[in-house]
């Protein structure tokens, strides 16, 4: 009969829109790679390093391989405590390098580094402003003025906390437009000209260089971030971990690392 | 004469295919596992002062308030849409369809970064707003409910057009003899008709809109009170502290739950 055809059909639109609506509703972030070491080959070397390492580190991994003939390296990059969260669920990494201290306690709290971790390099903040400084930003006052935009990062994340210090030693307050997941996120709002000037790590402004004027300034010295290494205790190739750690902290390794702006510890 | 029921005699339960039952529990469970995880990790002693807790309630608060605001827009913009893509032959009707679901498709993220080049204080629309009215949209609650709408209303879209293409025209065209109007038989004899149809879109668009995320950050930003969502602080949360994220997970679970489980029985049914 006619009545039918519609009643199926309606049914299944709506089965298909409940199936799309599940789907949708994972967009949310991706953390790839990091796929598991074969111990066996002994040649995977996984890394999870933090966001702001990606350039660094993505350079830093081919030259690894480039000196260990045979050797791959796996890079997974996320938020520190994304990965140290990762960690502490038994995800097969070998070496993590985090963006802050506290996120790597988490995971020494837990058990799960082999060794002690060390500070392989540091970072301070800047103010990124768009190419041009077009506001005439000449240091963080200038944030507080009416009318500039700033973005933050959300005092919950590294840089968040570090620009409340570097803000609260230079006297200044003021009322951002937005508190950033993450130091990328800020900068980003600066890249689009969505805001007048953002507190971002040196190293993300200089990676960003084509887009944004760095301007330093002295309080930024009062919250610099420390990035800590550590090969994991349940590393899938505990040789490669160590080995890689090492490679951080050689002159070569220092030497990618200053030139994208980090600091010698 | 009286009408016989068509509908099929569904033996319920009896002779269900292993084949086919077990894949299902499977998928129920995998559906489900989730929120058990959830409901196990919840903090239940120290619920109440989490909940409490300065900033859950204003988050709770604009979130509902911006995914009623973005329904309310959806459907302001999306009924009349769908029954244009239901009723109205014109050339690219197609290509017209897939661009009005390409958001159900489309990465949140990818749709706050073209929020922001349209709507952005330098973006194509966004520039001229500022520059003649002074309305910037980004960073502003306003900006969140146009986030949320871009993503949500897609399922207002199809399921009203899946309802109208559903319905039964010959009402319609009763209404059309007997002298009415187009306006009035759209609003008299088609939106009752597809009401259901309406409902079910309703409830999924605000239930998307509710959980929208990286199209929310992107284009919106997170400020407390002002963008900041519930499923944004509970992306912070996790940054500090766990527990708290998990609390705002199951207010978010509870919200949602309660209100596509009222509705249940209006998508299935039609008239």
């Amino acid at each position: 009969m006619r009545a039918q055809r519609p009643r199926r059909g309606a049914a299944g639109v709506t089965a298909a829109v409940l199936a799309l609506a599940a789907v949708a509703g994972c967009g949310g972030s991706a953390s790839g790679g990091g796929s598991a070491g074969d111990p066996g080959a002994g040649g995977t070397v996984s890394v999870f390093a933090a966001a702001s390492l990606t350039e660094s580190f993505t350079r830093l991994g081919r030259d690894f391989e480039a000196a260990h003939p045979g050797t791959t390296v796996v890079l997974n990059f996320a938020g520190s405590a994304a990965l140290a969260a990762q960690i502490n669920q038994g995800a097969p990494a070998d070496v993590f390098a985090s963006a802050a201290t506290r996120n790597m306690a988490t995971v020494t709290g837990a058990g799960n580094a082999d060794g002690d971790p060390v500070v392989f390099a540091r970072n301070q903040l800047v103010v990124a402003v768009p190419k041009g400084n077009p506001r005439g930003v000449a240091g963080p006052a200038d944030l507080a003025r009416p009318g500039v935009k700033v973005a933050l990062c959300a005092e919950q994340v590294p840089c968040g906390a570090a620009a409340r210090t570097a803000l609260d030693a230079a006297s200044v307050a003021l009322t951002p437009v937005t508190l950033e997941q993450d130091v990328r996120g800020a900068l980003s709002k600066v890249r689009l000209g969505e805001v007048d000037a953002a507190l971002v790590y040196r190293t993300d402004a200089l990676a960003a260089a084509a887009d944004v004027t760095a301007v330093e300034f002295p309080e930024s010295a009062r919250a610099v971030n420390d990035y800590p290494i550590v090969a994991l205790r349940d590393a899938p190739n505990p040789d490669g971990a160590r080995a890689f750690v090492a490679y951080v902290r050689s002159e070569r390794g220092r030497e990618v690392l200053t030139e994208a702006g980090f600091q010698a510890p | 004469m009286t009408r016989t029921h068509v509908r099929p005699a569904r033996r319920r339960g009896a002779g269900v295919p292993v084949a086919l039952l077990l894949p299902a529990v499977l998928g129920l469970v995998f559906l489900v596992l989730p929120l058990v995880g959830l409901l196990a990790r919840t903090p239940w002693a120290t619920l109440p002062q989490r909940l409490a807790a300065p900033g859950v309630l204003t988050a709770l608060r604009l979130s509902l308030l911006t995914a009623t605001l973005a329904t309310l827009l959806c459907l302001l913009l999306g009924v009349p849409l769908a029954w244009l893509l239901a009723r109205v032959e014109f050339p690219g009707r197609r290509l017209v369809r897939a661009l009005v679901t390409v958001p159900l498709v489309l990465p949140p993220v990818v749709g706050g970064v073209a929020l922001l080049l349209v709507f952005g204080r330098r973006g194509l629309l966004g520039g001229w707003l500022d520059a003649t009215f002074g309305i910037t949209l980004p960073f502003t609650t306003a900006g969140v409910v146009l986030a949320e709408a871009f993503v949500a209303m897609p399922f207002l879209v199809i399921a009203v057009e899946g309802a109208l293409r559903g319905a039964d025209g010959r009402y319609e065209e009763a209404a059309a003899t007997l002298g009415a109007g187009r306006w009035t038989t759209f609003t008299h004899v088609t939106l009752p008709l597809v009401a259901p149809g309406l409902a079910a879109g309703a409830v999924l668009c605000w239930a998307r809109a509710l959980g929208e995320f990286g199209a929310t950050i992107t284009f919106a930003g997170n400020y407390p009170g002002r963008t900041q969502t519930m499923p944004l602080a509970v992306y912070l949360a996790l940054e500090t502290d766990v527990q708290a994220a998990v609390v705002l997970s199951l207010v978010l679970l509870t919200v949602s739950v309660v209100i596509l489980a009222g509705l249940r029985d209006r998508w299935i049914t039609s008239p």
